[in-house]
């Protein structure tokens, strides 16, 4: 089985969004990037394919030449080549075709994403690529058995969770449950120094047109102080005469 | 050319988010001066979404699609997208949805711009507003294809009233042979409570509830609101609680009325997971809870007090205004 992770280069949870040039970029400066958390548990699942059945792993990011610490950090997990396509990822529907194109060439059986990226939360990628190249397709997926050619997904829905019964090639938006929090790897020095020689091929990218375009970023209005009620009964009355939520 | 919006059913009846999008979809025909159709399946309240500015509903009845199938449905919107010669098409931010929207977007070679909060800036260039870095701040997104499919987010724009009349036509809809190529075997779903995405209170407790088995008057507590209960990162990580419960910016967004954090100290990721209900409220131990600084109203104190006293009061609250 040849698998693809496509992975998305985001800042750090943790982060603090700003913006620059007239609110027009995302200001990166003092941001640190990471590997997409929803990607990451795709790549961990990945491993496990890897090491249980015999699976290839490569990774793909669409991006300039500053994601690919972040390409190198999926190859000291253990991926075993990576392809970066030269572009700036400017929307999902572009970046999907990129990677349409990446995974047409690669011949892969199955390609794993993120439910969505933790920066633009388009959650469009996956199926978009899934839709271009005529791929089963199942989002949100929280469990993943691959069997020969059949493949079982788990996927969150509002309320709870539906299994579903389909095939290779396959594409799915992963999130949290693909692998456990607890199951998430921290390279180590064997994984970094192996990763410095593994294959990272650079691609152009295809010619495609953008469909959207951000033009202007704002942050939401700063809040106004917290009210203390000093006990239940200033609660609940603040509750239903003031905010009237109850 | 009308607007298309896809309103989703459950068992016959529209989903609190049908009304929210038909309403969405009517200030957007209204805009473009052009009426708005609704796309429906296996829906027996048809009628309804005439009250929200919807003057067409193109009802699907079709038994092979009494589950939910992401193929087969974005297939029937875009039978509908071609009947009307959309431009525009609306769709909510539901699981399902969202799991269907980008097939959707593909086949119609469509830009799709999720998470939109607010009825278009400008329909030349069509410009939206939408939630970006998990609500930490909003994009103002141009979108340039021809088509559009725009997905609003819950509890945003808002259900509003707009009383017309709908005709509701039969429609047919043809699907391709490998529409059933991915099939559901199985749904395990809670019924009768109400869920994260739908509930208008959430009722959300942390570490500070100290163990698994003190969740009983945090379930209590939901109970009495009509709440959805959901739980903070490391309470899932933990295994105290199911995944699905998890919300924040890695677990699922929060876009209720009400959002009520127990014992959540209130870390970015969680904050921001949470940042589009409209009143947040707090109970925590500690005074310098960065949620606090997040949040609308608040109780310094113990869990173990405070949600009890809470549970009687409401109960109260409820027998008198009932």
């Amino acid at each position: 089985m040849k698998i693809l992770v496509c992975i998305s280069n985001v800042p750090d949870t943790t982060s603090k969004i700003n913006f620059t040039e007239g609110d027009t970029k995302f200001d990166t400066n003092g941001v640190q990037f990471v590997i997409n958390p929803n990607d990451e548990f795709g790549l961990t699942r990945a491993m496990w394919f890897k090491e249980k059945q015999g699976a290839t792993v490569h990774v793909a990011t669409v991006g300039g030449p500053n994601v690919e610490p972040t390409m190198r950090k999926a190859l000291a997990i253990g991926a075993d080549e990576a392809i970066r396509v030269n572009a700036e990822p400017t929307d999902g529907f572009f970046v999907a075709q990129q990677l349409a194109d990446v995974v047409k060439n690669g011949a892969y059986d199955l390609v794993i994403g993120g439910r969505e990226s933790i920066d633009y939360n388009g959650g469009m990628v996956p199926g978009i690529l899934a839709s271009l190249l005529d791929m089963n397709f199942v989002n949100t997926c929280v469990q993943l058995e691959v069997d020969g050619s059949t493949a079982t997904a788990t996927r969150e829905i509002d309320g709870g969770k539906e299994t579903l019964s389909t095939s290779l090639p396959l594409v799915v938006g992963g999130q949290k449950g693909l692998v456990e929090e607890s199951d998430l790897r921290i390279p180590n020095m064997r994984g970094i120094m192996q990763a410095r020689q593994k294959k990272l091929t650079v691609v152009e990218p295809v010619d495609t047109a953008n469909t959207t375009e951000d033009v202007k970023f704002d942050k939401p209005a700063p809040k106004g102080a917290v009210k203390l009620a000093n006990d239940v009964d200033e609660l609940v009355n603040l509750l239903h005469n003031e905010a009237k939520v109850i | 050319m009308s607007v298309v919006v896809y309103t989703e059913s459950e068992n016959g009846k529209l989903k609190k988010n049908a009304f929210e999008v038909a309403s969405y979809a009517a200030e957007v025909a209204k805009q473009l001066g052009t009426s708005a159709t609704a796309v429906t399946i296996n829906c027996d309240e048809n009628e309804l979404l005439g009250d929200y500015g919807i003057t067409k509903v193109l009802h699907v009845k079709n038994d092979a699609l009494g589950t939910f199938n992401a193929k087969a449905y974005a297939q029937v919107v875009v039978s509908a997208v071609e009947n009307e010669s959309a431009t525009v098409t609306i769709v909510s931010s539901s699981a399902d949805t969202k799991f269907m929207a980008p097939l959707l977007a593909a086949s119609l070679n469509a830009g799709y711009v999720p998470n939109v909060v607010a009825a278009p800036e400008s329909t030349s260039p069509f410009t939206v507003k939408r939630t970006v870095f998990s609500n930490k701040g909003f994009a103002h997104t141009a979108i340039n294809s021809e088509k559009k499919v725009i997905g609003v987010s819950n509890n945003a724009f808002g259900a509003i009233e707009n009383k017309t009349s709908a005709t509701v036509e039969d429609f047919a809809v043809s699907l391709s042979d490998n529409a059933f190529s991915t099939k559901s075997t199985e749904i395990d779903k809670v019924v009768g409570k109400a869920t994260i995405a739908d509930a208008d209170i959430v009722v959300s407790a942390g570490r500070g509830l100290k163990g698994p088995e003190n969740w009983g008057m945090v379930e209590e507590l939901a109970d009495v609101l009509g709440a959805a209960t959901a739980c903070s990162k490391p309470v899932s990580d933990l295994g105290w609680r199911p995944h699905g419960e998890h919300v924040g910016q890695t677990g699922k967004p929060v876009a209720s009325n009400l959002y009520i954090a127990i014992g959540i100290s209130g870390a970015i990721q969680h904050l921001a997971g949470v940042s589009a209900s409209k009143t947040k409220v707090v109970i925590n131990t500690d005074p310098e809870a960065p949620f606090f600084k997040a949040a609308d109203y608040g109780i310094v104190g113990d869990a173990f007090e405070v949600v009890p006293q809470l549970i009687e009061k409401l109960k109260d609250f409820k027998a008198q205004n009932s």
